[in-house]
């Protein structure tokens, strides 16, 4: 299969790989997917508790190169968007981003997820209530 | 900034890329195609046509083929039937003897880990009535010779069990199937496309009824293919499935496509001149590819029996990455993976399932396939290229992060889409 020359850039050189402390109250963690399906994503955020503003973000993916890829990309595009502004990344803008082929829309969704599961995370350990279901699927 | 790109130094007489993929096709072998190339040319007569010294100089040539591959596997010439390939010499096999022998019965049994040739023939006879035996393999790869002799009764007309598997290599116990379902009175088939020419094959030693073989996974042309049909103790018969001019004894009409048959019967001939010192080098070359990824990566794992195997597979899981995300590290090096994404169907591998692998380590699952035209040099290069990307892509995977933290995988609730 041949690979968009974003998707090859992001797996090459992915962005903002790592963890941060789990623990800590500014912190978000979102752990989506399963082994079993090939793909597990784990985006984690680190909000200004003043601004709302996501000041960090990591991610650690399991899965193939769209997937690496649209994690990587998802941690790009979060960063120094508030919690509200980055809830509205769908992952139709993923895919039209990496140019990702219907195959491989599944990754685009799982990062969509991931992004929703941090904020979710994050919202429940800071007592915002939840304007938005997380989505789960 | 993380970097997943390796680049190690290509040693000196390695041309990139590299191809290590030899259970899907095999270049050709040049000595193949030097004894092809006057039948594309000046002999391009028509084997059938018996009056002339076109066709005679055609049908010389063919027979002499015929030859070659019965040699091979200790047939007489008579008994091979020329096809397209193994996929149809599979389906003539299974779909010619099930209806030839209809009226004895309508069992037929097989196992899991066949190729797709065989099991969906097997699938398309059930509608027609037939009742098939999928037998389970074990954690090795391996059928129980148990569950086979359980599962022969008064109907079976047809045991069909591959002599190799085309994605872990693990050579199945051909000579006790074939003792066993002479005992009973059960005609035997064998896909044999890996193991012809790679490991010995007998037909009269392992009681072979049945013998399917192709020419592109020994270094001979796409394209051509034949099918071994016992003549004698017993005599099988076969109902042909393609009808017109009687060639091949009836079995399977159509023009014989001599440059085809020629490279076919040269590869046949080479094989079995040079198997034995291939199948050494070939061992050499796979031990050290194990031995490298066993000593400087953990969490590695070979599929399928390492005793009974092909020479030239290796089929390993390095678990906590996925297959396509590891192939597109390596993308100067051609092999092939178990995992669902780099399948059509978004399904791992159904014979690493077959082992009892769990999904996550068939999707981890890399297929190393060394033929005739690997060397050692290249081993090195691509064992440093995967070693280099395996450890690049276990820091991006979280999974990887969470065993090594003492996390049990088994215990999270995995929230699968």
């Amino acid at each position: 299969m041949a690979y968009s020359d974003k998707v090859v850039d992001h797996y090459n050189n992915p962005r903002n790989v790592g963890t941060l402390d789990k623990s800590s109250e500014e912190v978000g963690t979102g752990l989506v997917g399963a082994p079993e399906c090939g793909d597990v994503m784990r985006l984690q955020i680190r909000v200004n508790p003043e601004t709302q503003v996501i000041e960090e973000a990591k991610f650690k993916t399991f899965g193939c190169g769209s997937a690496i890829a649209s994690s990587s990309l998802a941690t790009e595009w979060v960063k120094g968007k508030t919690v509200s502004e980055a809830l509205e990344i769908k992952n139709t803008d993923i895919v039209k981003e990496l140019a990702l082929p219907p195959v491989k829309i599944h990754c685009s969704v799982l990062a969509e997820d991931a992004i929703r599961a941090a904020i979710g995370d994050w919202k429940k350990k800071n007592g915002v209530a939840e304007t938005e279901a997380v989505a789960a699927h | 900034m993380s970097t997943v790109t390796i680049n190690p130094v290509v040693p000196a007489g390695v041309t990139l890329p590299i191809y290590m993929d030899n259970h899907a096709t095999s270049p050709m072998d040049p000595r193949v195609l030097e004894a092809m190339m006057p039948f594309f040319s000046v002999k391009f007569g028509n084997a059938a046509s018996r009056n002339h010294s076109f066709g005679w100089e055609a049908e010389q040539a063919v027979e002499q083929a015929r030859e070659q591959i019965a040699r091979l596997i200790g047939a007489t010439a008579k008994e091979i039937i020329f096809t397209s390939g193994a996929t149809e010499s599979n389906n003539l096999a299974i779909k010619g003897i099930a209806e030839m022998y209809r009226e004895r019965g309508n069992h037929i049994i097989t196992q899991v880990t066949e190729h797709k040739a065989v099991l969906d023939t097997c699938k398309r006879l059930e509608k027609y009535g037939y009742r098939v035996t999928y037998l389970p393999v074990k954690a090795d790869g391996l059928i129980d010779m148990d569950d086979l002799r359980r599962a022969i009764d008064d109907k079976t007309v047809l045991v069909t069990i591959m002599s190799a598997n085309n994605e872990i290599g693990v050579v199945q116990p051909i000579a006790e199937i074939g003792k066993l379902c002479h005992e009973k009175g059960v005609i035997f088939h064998t896909d044999a496309v890996q193991a012809v020419g790679k490991i010995p094959m007998d037909v009269q030693a392992m009681n072979i009824d049945v013998l399917s073989l192709t020419a592109h996974k020994i270094y001979g042309p796409k394209g051509v293919g034949a099918l071994y049909v016992r003549r004698r103790n017993p005599r099988v018969q076969i109902a042909a499935q393609i009808d017109g001019g009687g060639h091949e004894r009836g079995m399977r009409s159509g023009t014989l496509n001599v440059p085809g048959i020629v490279g076919l019967g040269k590869a046949c001939a080479i094989a079995q001149e040079e198997m034995a010192t291939e199948a050494a080098r070939l061992c050499a070359m796979r031990d050290h590819l194990r031995k490298r990824f066993e000593s400087e990566l953990d969490y590695v794992e070979v599929n399928g029996s390492w005793e009974h195997r092909l020479p030239g597979n290796l089929n390993m899981s390095f678990i906590y990455v996925e297959g396509e995300s590891l192939l597109m590290g390596i993308n100067d090096v051609a092999v092939s993976s178990g995992s669902a994404c780099t399948s059509a169907t978004l399904e791992p591998s159904y014979v690493l399932k077959a082992l009892g692998l769990g999904d996550d380590v068939a999707h981890s699952s890399i297929r190393f396939g060394l033929g005739r035209f690997n060397t050692m040099a290249e081993c090195d290069y691509v064992a440093d290229k995967v070693i280099g990307i395996v450890k690049k892509l276990r820091e991006l995977s979280p999974l990887y992060e969470m065993v090594k933290d003492g996390i049990d995988l088994s215990k999270i609730e995995w929230a699968a889409h």
